[in-house]
């Protein structure tokens, strides 16, 4: 082999490596830090694991919130609308439109007693959004809704972030 | 009528651009024929703005009988937010970026004295194609003048509140100038290709006009930054999501494509990869536009889910993509050069440059598209967060700060290697500085002090080099810019750092008249007024920010705001800004008893991470005025002068 070709291949060897190296990290991390969602009945059922970290939603139930008067503490349920539902616990201010029967996505651990010890609450945005992972129980409880004539904001449908934690 | 005109205006403007492509790819030498490619440019330009101001009219004049109009304005709202509400959805931000497309092309067919007739014209055909396709897909998926006849509203529903800024008014405008000023740099590419040449010239018009756009989507993208962190009310500045990478992604690999174009220019090198770039930095523009359009994922910015709109642009990306790709396929290999350089020059440093934002792109194509990728496969829902790229950023950002500190001394081909005495100076002074940042702040952050000796290491070889140049009388633009456009990023680091690690953030519950320290500042809640707004009702809590002993008092008045047309509620935060950190309180809901949640932020040096970054932007744009740049306009003029008289 002579001395260019040798260098060529030394040069592709490495950056193949390179190229296997990032992509085996993007993996390992991006594994180490995916928040898997579930719905009420895999919370309830006892398919999502305790103790780590994930994402759930769920309808909060009317008359469910209650709010502690000493601190930012409150607690509310999630549910399906089928029988499925589970309390959530979390400290902090909550999205401006959380109300009773708006579609919620929570983040964090599960405890023992299957409660939820939510980081974060995110809420919809407007009238016409709905995250996405709620998208699916929202339409198999009212099938027969129809589309709204006219999606109006268009520009506007991320859950703000409420976390307890520096989210920057 | 107006609107009919509007439509019909874009339909012409549509009509043009077919032509101009045609005439500039089929017969880009005839003289004819270039001529009108030019003044069809001039028409696809004039007709995009008739329809855009067809569009203006009817929301200054409240036309609720256009859909768009009814959609996104409201007889209540203020006149400016109802110009700028003409970009404030979907449609009518797509009928923005085709005026910017059509002013860049103007401009570029202005300025193109310098370049051969038939290269200018078939770049032009380049340009017009795209125009084309971006005409079409308004026209055909997303036409902003459709009516409401005869369900016609009485009013409209209202812009979004969140939109209802001065952050909208500039934003997309300046994000999509930087967007779309890709096209140009894309299209200098494929004409190149075309061409079958690729030299130090082409690096040369090209450079000029990859800062431009660069520096547009740098400004674009920080005043999103900011918008961001004032009007969503909860003192973030970047969320990870996915609108964010969208913009985020063009612009690393147009930074990329800046660094290797002073290569190419300089040494003739990197020529195919230079190529490459400038095709990947435009084909992620659309990328970006596809993620935001076709509501494949759900954000803050995403328009209305609409899969048709979304096939449309995934197939015109992948025209795009592939056609410029094919054609790189087969042409770019005859560009190729051998230059030989050292560890120790500017070529390698680029190339560290370079490998860095591949890596970044990597990161943040994956971060983005990884959890589409889930759902199509395994039906689940997973969401990847900020520490997936705080794991990649945060090593990637202190390497690039490290090859940046060396780059000021190094010379083209290579360095003798006792230049480098003064880098390791200024790298002794910054470690001391480093380590005395470690033992004023939490010890636990030695991630920041680093952060901090690495740029002030940067700063120091920068300023070091800049007054060595300034005493020697050698001080080009192009170094002024570079070095400011370092600068910035230094500071940018910095900022970015200290805030993400140093912040204080506390929710609370506040009652009137308590107080709570914030960060050595007493916070008083004095209580909460009613006050009703031009388009809205407000919940206006007073706070008065003192110094421990009572002095130095400043008022905060953030607000709880209704808006009357959609009943949408908004968080309006109070923020005492300053240069070395800003307060920041915004209301959260009332509690029992007059008592509401509170959230109070202290955030050191937020304004830094904007300041660096448009710093950065300036420094691109100073570049651009070098004198080789006006040396290479006069020496076209003059030689075009001397043709005309012969």
């Amino acid at each position: 082999m002579n001395p260019k070709r040798k260098q060529r291949l030394y040069l592709t060897v490495f950056l193949f490596l390179v190229a296997g190296g990032v992509t085996a990290l993007l993996i390992q991390i991006s594994g180490e830090n995916m928040n898997m969602f579930y719905p009420p009945k895999d919370v309830v059922s006892g398919n999502a694991p305790v103790g780590e970290r994930l994402r759930a939603g769920g309808m909060v139930m009317d008359g469910s919130v209650i709010r502690s008067t000493q601190n930012l503490g409150v607690t509310f349920v999630l549910t399906d609308h089928q029988g499925a539902e589970f309390s959530v616990r979390y400290t902090g201010i909550l999205p401006d439109l959380f109300r009773e029967g708006q579609g919620i996505l929570v983040e964090g651990q599960l405890n023992n007693d299957g409660v939820l010890e939510a980081t974060e609450v995110l809420a919809k945005h407007d009238e016409n959004y709905m995250p996405p992972e709620l998208m699916e129980l929202q339409t198999a409880e009212q099938q027969q809704t129809p589309e709204p004539v006219m999606s109006a904001y268009p520009s506007s449908s991320m859950p703000l972030p409420q976390s307890s934690s520096d989210d920057s | 009528m107006i609107p009919e005109l509007g439509n019909f205006a874009l339909t012409l403007a549509g009509v043009l651009a077919l032509g101009a492509a045609g005439v500039g790819l089929v017969a880009p030498r005839d003289e004819v024929m270039q001529r009108a490619a030019m003044s069809m440019v001039l028409g696809q330009w004039a007709f995009s703005f008739l329809a855009f101001a067809a569009l203006t009219y009817a929301f200054v004049l409240d036309d609720f009988s256009v859909a768009y109009v009814a959609n996104h304005s409201n007889s209540l709202l203020p006149w400016v937010y109802k110009v700028s509400a003409v970009w404030g959805g979907h449609e009518g931000s797509f009928l923005l970026w085709i005026l910017i497309m059509g002013t860049w092309m103007l401009a570029f067919c202005l300025r193109s004295g310098q370049y051969p007739q038939h290269f200018t014209t078939r770049t032009i055909g380049v340009l017009s194609l795209l125009n084309l396709g971006f005409i079409c897909f308004a026209l055909f998926t997303s036409n902003p003048f459709l009516r409401l006849i005869p369900l016609t509203p009485a009013d409209g529903a209202d812009l979004n509140p969140l939109l209802q800024d001065f952050g909208l008014i500039v934003h997309p405008p300046l994000l999509y100038a930087g967007y779309v000023g890709l096209a140009i740099p894309f299209a200098l590419a494929v004409a190149a290709l075309l061409e079958g040449r690729v030299d130090a010239t082409w690096a040369r018009w090209t450079r000029t006009w990859t800062n431009m756009a660069w520096a547009f989507l740098t400004c674009g993208i920080t005043l999103g930054s900011w918008w961001a962190y004032y009007e969503l009310g909860w003192g973030g500045w970047w969320f990870w999501d996915p609108v964010e990478n969208a913009s985020f992604m063009p612009w690393l690999a147009a930074t990329a494509l800046v660094h290797s174009l002073s290569v190419t220019e300089n040494r003739g090198t990197f020529k195919s990869w230079t190529l490459l770039l400038a095709i990947t930095a435009f084909s992620f523009s659309l990328l970006g536009a596809f993620i935001v359009r076709s509501g494949v994922l759900t954000s803050v910015h995403s328009f209305a889910v609409d899969p048709e709109r979304g096939m449309y642009i995934l197939i015109f990306l992948a025209l795009v993509v592939g056609g410029s790709l094919t054609l790189y396929a087969l042409r770019a290999t005859q560009t190729q050069v051998k230059v030989s350089y050292g560890v120790l020059s500017r070529e390698f440093f680029m190339l560290i440059n370079n490998v860095i934002m591949v890596v970044s792109l990597a990161v943040v194509l994956w971060g983005t598209l990884a959890p589409i990728g889930y759902e199509a496969i395994s039906g689940g829902r997973i969401s990847i967060g900020t520490p997936f790229f705080n794991a990649f950023f945060v090593p990637l950002g202190l390497l690039l700060l490290c090859a940046l500190a060396f780059l000021p001394v190094l010379n083209w081909k290579r360095t003798k290697t006792e230049v480098l005495r003064s880098v390791y100076q200024a790298m002794a002074i910054a470690g001391v500085l480093g380590v005395m940042v470690w033992f004023a702040l939490d010890p636990a952050t030695i991630v920041v002090a680093t952060a901090v000796a690495l740029a002030v290491w940067v700063v120091i070889t920068h300023i070091r080099q800049l007054v060595f140049r300034a005493l020697r009388g050698s001080l080009p633009a192009a170094f002024i810019g570079m070095t400011l456009a370092h600068l910035g990023f230094a500071m940018g680091t910095v900022g970015i750092a200290v805030t993400a690690t140093q912040s204080v953030e506390s929710d609370v519950r506040m009652t009137p008249q308590s107080q709570v320290t914030l960060a050595g500042q007493q916070v008083t809640f004095t209580g909460v007024t009613n006050v009703q707004g031009p388009n809205y009702e407000a919940q206006q809590g007073i706070f008065i920010l003192t110094d421990p002993d009572g002095r130095n008092a400043f008022e905060l008045r953030p607000e709880k705001r209704r808006y009357l047309a959609g009943g949408n509620v908004m968080t309006e935060a109070g923020i005492k800004p300053g240069f070395f950190a800003d307060t920041y309180i915004s209301l959260g809901e009332p509690l029992d008893g007059g008592a509401w949640a509170v959230r109070l932020h202290y955030k050191p040096l937020v304004r830094w991470v904007w300041i660096g970054a448009l710093l950065m932007a300036v420094g691109g744009v100073i570049a651009v005025f070098d004198k080789r740049y006006a040396r290479q306009r006069r020496r076209v003029a003059a030689a075009q002068g001397s043709a005309a008289t012969a």
